[in-house]
């Protein structure tokens, strides 16, 4: 179980972890949501302790991880896979990992075994793949059998087949009893994983609720449209009650009404439509939608909108 | 820990016995000793040190054999007193380029960590950083030490072995040779350390080498240039020739005794150590 109360932390001028408070209880899987740099990372780097709080406290199983005497059985991280020495073999690398907290090295090879690795085990980890690093990051968090597990934006530049391998792993460990805690950028890599979520924005808490409850929270459909003639459309879709804008790419991004409906009013009015398809409703559109700043939230992101029409299914 | 209970055991793979799973200083000792021995870097920089070290010194030795052997027989016996108290010492020599190179190791073996970006995951497995910081330097310091001490007794031996066809060579015997060759073990290791500490400050290779060398290389050449009315307060003081006194004994009246100069050294590669060991703590 991790605990954040009030935990803050301040780089200078900028707030990257504001007055955050939440609990990851174990046997689920908690989802920690928010664009890129809203401070998932930061935060799990200061639940590690890797960064001191400016503020406020973070516990795991109720006391620091810094004060833990067994910290791999306490928790298991996963926060960059890149964060090895590729100059040492993946043996080695979970040997020496191990060996810390006198863990038997015949531990080592168990989670080769589990990761699926023990045919590269002794080759050095600077030739591997980016989804053999995740897989090796993931050995080492299970290393010390811990009680809470947390992963940093884990299946980032995973393949289809390493996506499902993670996400089946996830749940696993969760139904185990543990508390996993998996953070990620993009709604759709929640959806059919987590069964709570933690959402932040800019440092702060969001939303702190069942999934389901999220789900039915915010994140309206969005149905992305290209046509000739986008100003008609807009006052079209305006005048039907939708929300209409430009996401800078030659297309429209329609929330409010139903593909249906626009087709419909677009067929009824003579205006051309050269695309019409209904958009994941993303995490950042939900965002907006909870927080009702999407134009601050909107200023100084240029590809927001890259986000907003990821696709289902990934 | 009563978390324990919290995490049962994943289905198919055990978990590990209770008693284990502490993380301790001989925990992390082993870990360091798996981590310094399992990378290429140390081989190659272990072996240049000690090929360099033997190499130059044996050359050294070899030059002056063969400047005794041109002398003429007559006057031979006038300066072979001279030749076999400087014996030791040019046997020795090759340690001005061996502290270099186990420079090199000691920044690499802290330096890596930052460069690669596994010092964040050493410490979420540890997260008491004074016990990583004091395991690696343990684990360095011994590798380094061992290695200066066969670096400097076999470039001693290699030397005196060529020395002696001029019968000009030094014995183990003698006052202060003993010193000297530990000596000079002694000093590679404290340069290693000094090199590490810098290494745990700068947190960068490059940067942690040219302060190591700045310190003690060119620091040695500079001070070469002072005036010799201030040379003889600062010479001694120059970390080289107070770390060096150990090894040479021929530096002049103004340098420190042998185990003096080492303690001022040793002085030196303490506070660069604790330098790094205060930036060590504060952040990753």
């Amino acid at each position: 179980m991790i605990e954040a109360r009030g935990l803050t932390k301040r780089y200078g001028d900028t707030l990257a972890v504001d007055d955050l408070s939440f609990t990851v209880e174990p046997g689920r899987v908690t989802g920690f949501l928010g664009p890129n740099g809203a401070g998932k990372t930061t935060t799990m780097r200061l639940i590690l302790g890797l960064d001191r709080p400016t503020a406020g406290t973070v516990t795991v199983n109720g006391q620091p991880f810094t004060a833990s005497l067994a910290p791999m059985r306490a928790v298991g991280a996963l926060l960059d896979a890149k964060a090895v020495h590729g100059g040492r073999s993946a043996r080695d690398h979970l040997l020496c990992l191990a060996q810390t907290n006198n863990l038997p090295a015949r531990r080592v090879d168990e989670v080769l075994d589990l990761v699926g690795l023990s045919s590269v085990a002794g080759k050095r980890s600077r030739g591997f793949s980016l989804g053999m690093g995740q897989r090796l990051g993931i050995a080492a968090a299970l290393l010390g059998d811990p009680a809470v597990l947390m992963f940093d934006e884990p299946v980032n530049g995973l393949d289809p087949e390493g996506i499902l391998w993670i996400r089946t792993l996830i749940k696993r460990l969760a139904a185990e009893g543990r508390a996993v805690f998996v953070s990620s950028h993009l709604m759709s890599e929640m959806e059919n994983t987590a069964d709570h979520l933690i959402v932040i924005g800019k440092g702060r808490l969001i939303a702190d609720c069942p999934m389901a409850g999220f789900l039915a929270q915010g994140s309206r459909a969005a149905v992305r449209v290209r046509t000739p003639d986008p100003e008609r459309l807009a006052v079209l879709v305006t005048a039907d009650g939708g929300t209409i804008r430009d996401d800078g790419d030659g297309r429209l991004v329609v929330a409010g009404l139903p593909p249906e409906r626009i087709g419909d009013l677009a067929y009824e009015n003579g205006v051309r439509l050269h695309e019409l398809a209904a958009a994941q409703a993303s995490l950042e559109q939900a965002f907006m939608e909870l927080t009702g700043a999407a134009v601050e939230f909107r200023a100084g992101r240029q590809h927001a909108d890259d986000d907003i029409l990821t696709g289902s299914g990934v | 820990m009563t978390t324990t209970s919290m995490a049962p055991a994943a289905a198919g793979h055990p978990a590990p016995p209770r008693s284990a799973g502490r993380a301790t200083l001989a925990g992390a000792l082993r870990s360091e000793f798996t981590k310094i021995r399992s990378v290429r870097s140390t081989y190659w920089t272990l072996l240049a040190m000690l090929v360099i070290v033997i190499g130059v010194g044996a050359l050294f030795s070899y030059g002056a054999a063969q400047n005794f052997s041109h002398i003429p027989p007559g006057a031979q016996a006038a300066s072979r007193a001279h030749e076999i108290a400087q014996a030791t010492q040019r046997s020795l020599f090759g340690l001005i380029l061996g502290q270099l190179i186990i420079a090199v190791l000691g920044a690499l073996t802290v330096t890596s960590e930052y460069s690669t970006g596994m010092i964040r995951t050493s410490l979420s497995v540890q997260p008491r950083r004074g016990v990583v910081f004091a395991a690696k330097a343990l684990v360095f310091s011994a590798i380094a030490l061992v290695a200066g001490l066969v670096a400097s007794f076999a470039s001693y031996f290699l030397g005196q072995a060529i020395l002696s066809g001029q019968h000009i060579n030094s014995t183990l015997g003698q006052p202060g040779v003993l010193r000297a060759v530990i000596g000079g073990g002694l000093f590679l290791a404290a340069c290693g350390l000094l090199s590490y500490g810098l290494g745990a400050l700068i947190r960068h290779t490059a940067g942690a080498l040219t302060a190591s060398f700045g310190l003690l290389f060119v620091l040695t050449i500079l001070a070469g240039f002072l005036p010799q009315s201030w040379a003889v307060h600062i010479d001694k003081w120059v970390p080289f020739n107070a770390g060096g006194a150990i090894w040479e004994n021929s530096s002049g009246v103004h340098i420190f005794s042998p185990w003096t100069g080492f303690a001022v050294f040793c002085g030196y590669a303490a506070v660069a150590v604790a330098a790094g060991l205060y930036r060590f703590r504060r952040d990753a």
